[in-house]
């Protein structure tokens, strides 16, 4: 990394704070650092011990973590907030997220409706 | 049940040519040897004809390498250009087997050959003529509505075209060199697994249409890219042309769609190459899972084609009824609300899938919506005539035939919503004359107005009305004698992608339709004699102005063809209608204090990158794994080199900018 660079990341662009780009402090890359690694150390911890929680609420709670962690990337490491880029970034991610929650839900129930109209299955074994 | 499972490492391959050998080449087909032989002599006349000119360097040095938006926009337009005589082809081809084989007879294609084509001319419309032609207005109107120099990302600009142009060869090569898929346009497993489509067909598609898609996505960034950040100061989001914000919806819809397309042919691959089982009955896969994730692309890519053709015809209407539009702030709540939606309906395409009532109601119901702002769309154009002063020239003519089509088209779609009738006519040739009509209707008519309405602003001249209204007329009364025959037929059960037929009584309908074909194959040579005689007659339909048709947005502002800058000076926006409003105030052309202009500059390796990604594709098709190792190793270190390019910029000179720009006040001192 060249000097220039290195000074680039730290205080740089103290005086042009208003450019639309947002950059974060050490401070608040540590405290999303920290946070990303308890949520990460906790599912571990679930899933190794193994008799806190059982194997269903495990999994919710991984889920439950992994999306806590997600939106804790975006906004210490990504900087998402209301204002950067003059709101489109976040007018973006809602988009995004309008447009990922109707494929998810939307393909989950289409697919687990697909067999509604099937002729009723008889099992072989209970024919005479 | 088990189905057969193939292992694909069965296939011979040879370890120098794969799995070509000298049976790929369909030599045995004289059709298409014929079109070989045709395709190679046409070739080589080209070729000739360039070397003789000596237009290769010019070509390469103006055109093939060049980052600026208008010229790649142009590039764009040959490219639909070529592909839909391709694709038009493929139709005309169709119509006449279907017109003639009654009775006992086979008619001239064979099965093998007949699925390839009806697949083809899916693929190439939808693909490489529509899209193309989407993206090529887009990239040349854009950037001079919103009064920029170029787009945000230039060079990106010109590799999304080759990619999209690699995409295209390598369905071109399918032609000659093995085969194309034969599974329908969309390729549904399991018909498109590799236990029942074990040739290159489907291959092909798969990587042409990522090469392709690659092109698309990326364009489709840029374009958001530049609308939201390179507007002229003044012009808010309120403020932009109908046709910008129409454009700006558009690449929100590519850029979250694309990836869908992309992510699941990329499954499909994985099912083919590796014996993954996502889209096969087994071992927990589902073909169906396919079905519903290609149509969550499927169906924004229907709004994707129509949404900036929607904007042109705003453009036209407005313009040649000399009025402002009617209900702009309703048009673009209408365009956002479209493009959310369009999200939301995709089940309408498999009703008979499987899914209960409460599912399929959820989405009939979404689709009747979604035709809602459609229909507000339709009375904005109306209203916006009403009490215009009128001019009927070619743009505004296509615009008026689209209303009245196009309507046709919404009617039956809203018709197709209801689940119950869906039943009944899914897969029918009423769904084929509903999409025709709605993309051939709509899409189609709206970039024939918009070629003949920016033409002048690109070439300097105004196509010839002449030709224009043959070729309109032409494509117009082909278009109801081509598809309305089809509703009746859908109506009466017959299917689609059917080679042959039993019942006589049928047969009268199909020679219909296949003199609509002829005739609109009448529209599509008089439009090619139009050009020919425009190019011809180019003194005589001169634009000094850059503003023929009395303009009310940017791009008129410009001479005709722009300069390679745009704007000499970054106007300032005060109206929605900025260069009326411009007019209206007695706006003067600044004519001193000209500076030298930032611009970027032109290179080669998007032609590079695109030509590696289809040798890529090809290695790929044919397994032929060094090449496809070799030629993707290259594409990594030809990408990397890019980087290492520090020429990326230069200034046109402040006294280039002065002649430039005195040239332009003696043409329009010359027309007083």
């Amino acid at each position: 990394m060249t000097p220039h660079a290195e000074h680039h990341g730290h205080d740089a662009h103290h005086g042009h704070a208003d450019d639309g780009h947002a950059h974060g402090t050490l401070g608040s890359y540590m405290i999303g650092f920290v946070l990303s690694v308890i949520l990460t150390v906790i599912p571990f911890w679930l899933v190794m011990d193994g008799t806190i929680l059982d194997k269903n609420m495990t999994a919710i709670a991984i889920m439950a973590l992994a999306a806590v962690q997600v939106v804790v990337h975006m906004i210490f490491f990504l900087h998402m907030n209301g204002r950067a880029e003059g709101g489109w970034t976040m007018l973006s991610l809602i988009f995004t997220i309008i447009v990922v929650v109707i494929m998810l839900a939307g393909s989950l129930w289409v697919m687990y409706h697909l067999n509604t109209n099937m002729m009723p299955m008889h099992d072989p074994s209970q024919l005479p | 049940m088990p189905t057969a499972m193939i292992d694909t490492s069965t296939v011979a391959t040879h370890p120098l040519f794969g799995r070509l050998t000298l049976e790929s080449f369909p030599y045995h087909e004289p059709i298409v040897v014929a079109t070989f032989v045709a395709v190679v002599l046409g070739g080589i006349a080209l070729v000739a004809a360039l070397s003789y000119f000596r237009l290769w360097g010019y070509l390469w040095k103006e055109w093939f390498t060049t980052v600026d938006h208008k010229r790649i926009g142009i590039m764009y337009m040959v490219l639909g250009l070529i592909m839909l005589l391709r694709g038009f082809a493929d139709a005309i081809m169709m119509r006449l087997q279907q017109a003639i084989a009654f009775g006992g007879s086979e008619g001239y294609l064979n099965a093998h050959h007949y699925d390839q084509i009806f697949t083809a001319h899916g693929v190439i419309m939808i693909f490489f003529v529509a899209m193309p032609f989407v993206t090529g207005l887009m990239n040349y109107v854009v950037p001079l509505q919103i009064g920029a120099r170029d787009v945000s990302f230039p060079f990106l600009n010109n590799f999304s075209f080759w990619m999209t142009v690699g995409g295209a060869v390598l369905i071109m090569v399918s032609l000659f060199v093995g085969e194309f898929a034969r599974t329908g346009w969309l390729a549904y497993p399991p018909l498109s697994n590799i236990a029942y489509s074990p040739e290159t067909g489907v291959d092909y598609y798969i990587w042409a249409l990522q090469i392709a898609g690659v092109g698309t996505t990326l364009s489709g960034i840029n374009l958001i890219c530049t609308i939201v950040k390179m507007r002229a100061p003044g012009m808010t989001m309120m403020k932009m042309p109908v046709f910008t914000w129409t454009s700006l919806c558009t690449n929100v819809l590519i850029v979250a769609s694309f990836p869908i397309l992309t992510a699941t042919l990329v499954l499909l691959s994985l099912d083919r190459y590796v014996g993954t089982n996502f889209f096969t009955n087994d071992l927990g896969g589902s073909p169906m899972m396919y079905v519903n994730l290609i149509w969550i692309w499927g169906h924004p890519e229907v709004y994707i084609l129509i949404l900036p053709v929607f904007g042109i015809f705003s453009e036209v209407t407005s313009t040649f009824s000399g009025k402002k539009l009617f209900g702009y702030t309703s048009m673009v709540y209408a365009t956002v609300v479209i493009t959310i939606l369009s999200y939301l309906v995709w089940l309408h395409h498999f009703f008979t899938m499987g899914s209960g009532a409460s599912v399929n109601s959820f989405f009939g119901i979404t689709t009747m919506i979604i035709s809602i702002p459609t229909g507000a769309k339709i009375f904005n154009w109306l209203f916006t005539m009403y009490r215009g002063r009128i001019r009927y020239e070619l743009p505004m003519m296509w615009t008026v035939a689209f209303m009245l089509t196009f309507v046709i088209g919404g009617m039956t779609g809203v018709l197709l919503a209801v689940p119950p009738a869906d039943f009944v006519l899914h897969n029918s040739l009423f769904l084929i004359a509903h999409f025709h009509n709605v993309i051939i209707g709509g899409v189609l008519f709206g970039l024939f107005a918009g070629i003949y309405y920016w033409w002048p602003k690109a070439f300097g001249f105004r196509l010839e009305p002449f030709w224009g209204k043959v070729s309109f007329w032409c494509w117009v009364i082909g278009f109801y004698f081509a598809f309305m025959p089809l509703y009746v037929l859908g109506l009466m059960g017959v299917t689609r992608r059917l080679r042959v037929f039993e019942d006589p009584s049928l047969q009268i309908w199909f020679q219909i339709a296949a003199f609509g074909a002829v005739l609109i194959a009448a529209g599509i040579g008089a439009f090619l004699v139009q050009i020919a005689v425009s190019v011809w007659k180019r003194r005589e339909l001169v634009d000094r102005t850059g503003d023929p048709w009395d303009g009310r947005t940017l791009e008129w502002a410009t001479s005709s063809p722009p300069p390679d800058y745009n704007f000499a000076f970054t106007p300032m926006i005060h109206d929605n209608d900025a260069w009326w409003d411009m007019k209206k105030r007695g706006y003067k052309r600044p004519l001193g204090g000209f500076r030298a202009i930032h611009m970027p500059s032109n290179s080669g390796t998007g032609v590079i990158l695109a030509g590696i990604s289809v040798v890529l594709g090809f290695a790929l098709v044919w397994y032929i794994w060094w090449l496809a190792a070799v030629s993707f190793v290259a594409l990594l270190a030809a990408a990397i080199h890019h980087t290492f390019n520090y020429h990326r910029d230069f200034h046109i000179p402040a006294d280039v900018v002065v002649r430039t720009e005195n040239e332009r006040t003696r043409l329009l001192s010359g027309q007083v």
